[in-house]
């Protein structure tokens, strides 16, 4: 079962079974965006607070929480990123959600025997978030990893539209 | 592995061993544990023989021409179905619509019949229990003519709640209805809601894709005014379904899709579109999967289609049984109690593992079972759950398939109990 304990890392299993930053917030003035799994009929909500809109991509994400619910990788998936972009600006999540992609694509294309992208150095600053790398050998799975942060881009579209 | 007594259960009518011989997917994949029939089956080497057959000897395109290869390739798809319209309990075949699946055979229906039947102040019915493709084409027209969508729920015991019928049929004018629920395996009575749905004035639309290939099915029994159902679900091909509708609607609906081979005349006015059934078959049909339908027919018939029923009735009785002695409260088995109201699939909550997470570590195992809300979101809100692991079998499967299931389970329970 090694590729499996590649795939449930404890720290995974951790977050899943003990959630961070769950439940609700006041919306506005939160913002909330919801996304969906088709695949597996996952749903994650979240909420998004900035300190302040109109600092655009220097806005500081103030609080996060996280609903709905899902598999172990997409719920702790979320989890991990509403621990890791709590404090951060807007223009650093949006790196962080690059690198975070960018760990899932170039494990996608090394398994198609292609040369790995270019990346920056995700290992360093994605922190746990590098658990869920073993996903990537489970191609139908990344969606489920994925969908927290696509739902989070859109809350943060929204939030900066306003 | 489970030690359950099976001294009182008859004989099985079937002999999944010798079915499984005839499946070439089973051989080339060993040890396989194939418990998603219910989204699609395997195909036996006769049906996929059969399609080769006419690849390799009767190929050419359908009607309209001299040659004799073109009179074989028609003979070849309208043999096919008859035999399917017979399978059904249909004598006219002409009755009998090939669509690209039972999707298209219900969206047929509805921009069909319904675009010229349903308006402002008209009401149709559906049920809890159905599959998106009876809920969605319905929504998608009530959007444009306005008619009202009405419900019939699901009662705790996982049966329809038939206690307010009567008024919920009330001046409707379809009841659009699932034969068997492909997520917890119900068995509506089909019957009597048709007679119910009639005496209000509403036609029947019957869903049958998770029906037809495990039961007997006579649309004169059912008495319904439509019936849906698709090849792949039963042994034949994928990219070809049925719609079987009595004769007089489909001569009163106004053509599906537009094309060639469903006219009679064209001109620069208009157009005279073509009998049955080719006046919805616009376009070139699929021929070898008709072809290829037609041999699933055959097979299925030549196990018979009570001893398909009472094969699964047993299975689904030794799962139901064998897995609560094995897990007690650690699994949740949803849907009727009873075997015998229920089809040939199982949803199932497994301790606190979300199914994608089962399904994931089943796999390990080489079983097949199928996570998700099975296009049935409705349902899935009813339950109260986002998703299902659902274990579904058909004649291949037989008990030491479901102690492997229950192996699996029993490895993934302690695998996220680590």
């Amino acid at each position: 079962m090694s590729d499996l304990e590649d795939l449930y890392r404890e720290i995974i299993l951790d977050h899943y079974r003990s959630p961070r930053n769950r439940g609700e917030l006041e919306t506005p003035p939160a913002h909330r965006a919801e996304g969906f799994n088709p695949l597996c009929g996952d749903e994650i909500v979240v909420y998004l607070e900035l300190d302040d809109e109109s600092a655009g991509e220097d806005a500081v994400v103030s609080q996060v929480r996280i609903g709905g619910q899902g598999c172990s990788i997409s719920q702790s998936s979320a989890s991990m990123m509403s621990a890791a972009i709590v404090g951060k600006t807007v223009a650093e999540v949006e790196e962080l959600t690059r690198s975070f992609k960018a760990m899932m694509s170039i494990h996608e294309g090394e398994l198609d025997g292609d040369e790995a992208m270019p990346s920056g150095q995700p290992g360093e600053s994605l922190g746990d978030l590098e658990a869920l790398r073993g996903v990537v050998k489970f191609p139908v799975r990344i969606k489920c990893a994925t969908l927290s942060w696509n739902t989070l881009a859109e809350g943060i579209e929204e939030a900066l539209a306003d | 592995m489970a030690d359950i007594s099976v001294k009182d259960a008859p004989a099985d009518p079937l002999s999944p061993e010798e079915i499984r011989a005839d499946f070439p997917l089973f051989a080339n994949r060993e040890g396989i544990v194939f418990l998603d029939s219910a989204a699609s089956s395997q195909k036996p080497i006769q049906v996929i023989e059969a399609m080769d057959h006419y690849y390799a000897f009767d190929h050419s395109n359908v009607h309209r021409a001299a040659y004799d290869l073109a009179e074989a390739a028609t003979n070849d798809m309208e043999g096919a179905r008859q035999r399917i319209a017979r399978f059904i309990g249909v004598a006219d075949s002409a009755e009998l619509i090939f669509t690209k699946n039972a999707t298209e055979a219900l969206n047929l229906v509805a921009r069909s019949w319904g675009a010229a039947n349903l308006g402002e102040g008209d009401a149709i019915v559906l049920t809890q229990l159905e599959h998106h493709a009876n809920i969605v084409p319905w929504q998608q027209l009530a959007a444009e003519k306005g008619f009202e969508i009405r419900w019939i729920d699901l009662a705790d015991d996982g049966m329809l709640d038939l206690s307010d019928l009567d008024r919920i049929l009330d001046g409707a004018k379809l009841l659009g209805l699932t034969a068997m629920s492909n997520v917890i395996g119900t068995i509506p009575p089909v019957r009597l809601l048709t007679d119910a749905a009639h005496a209000s004035g509403a036609l029947v639309c019957l869903d049958g894709c998770q029906s037809v290939p495990h039961m007997p099915t006579d649309v004169k029994e059912l008495d319904v005014d439509f019936l849906a159902f698709s090849s792949h679900k039963m042994c034949g091909p994928t990219g070809i379904g049925a719609l079987w509708a009595r004769r007089h609607l489909l001569e009163d609906m106004p053509p599906f899709l537009g094309g060639g081979g469903m006219i009679l005349d064209v001109n620069r006015d208009g157009f005279i579109p073509a009998g049955l059934p080719s006046k919805f078959e616009a376009g070139t049909p699929a021929i070898a999967e008709a072809v290829g339908f037609g041999a699933a027919v055959d097979y299925l018939e030549s196990l018979g289609m009570d001893n398909v029923r009472a094969h699964e009735i047993q299975l689904t009785s030794y799962a139901m049984r064998s897995l609560k002695e094995r897990f007690g409260s650690d699994i949740t088995i949803h849907g009727p109690a009873e075997p015998d109201q229920r089809g040939a699939v199982m949803s199932m909550a497994y301790r606190d593992i979300h199914p994608h997470d089962l399904s994931q570590v089943l796999n390990q195992r080489q079983v097949c079972i199928r996570p998700g809300h099975h296009c049935a979101k409705p349902l899935m809100r009813y339950l109260g759950v986002g998703a299902t692991a659902r274990a579904s079998w058909y004649i291949y499967n037989d008990t030491n398939d479901i102690d492997l299931l229950g192996d699996a389970l029993e490895a993934a329970g302690e695998f996220f109990s680590i």
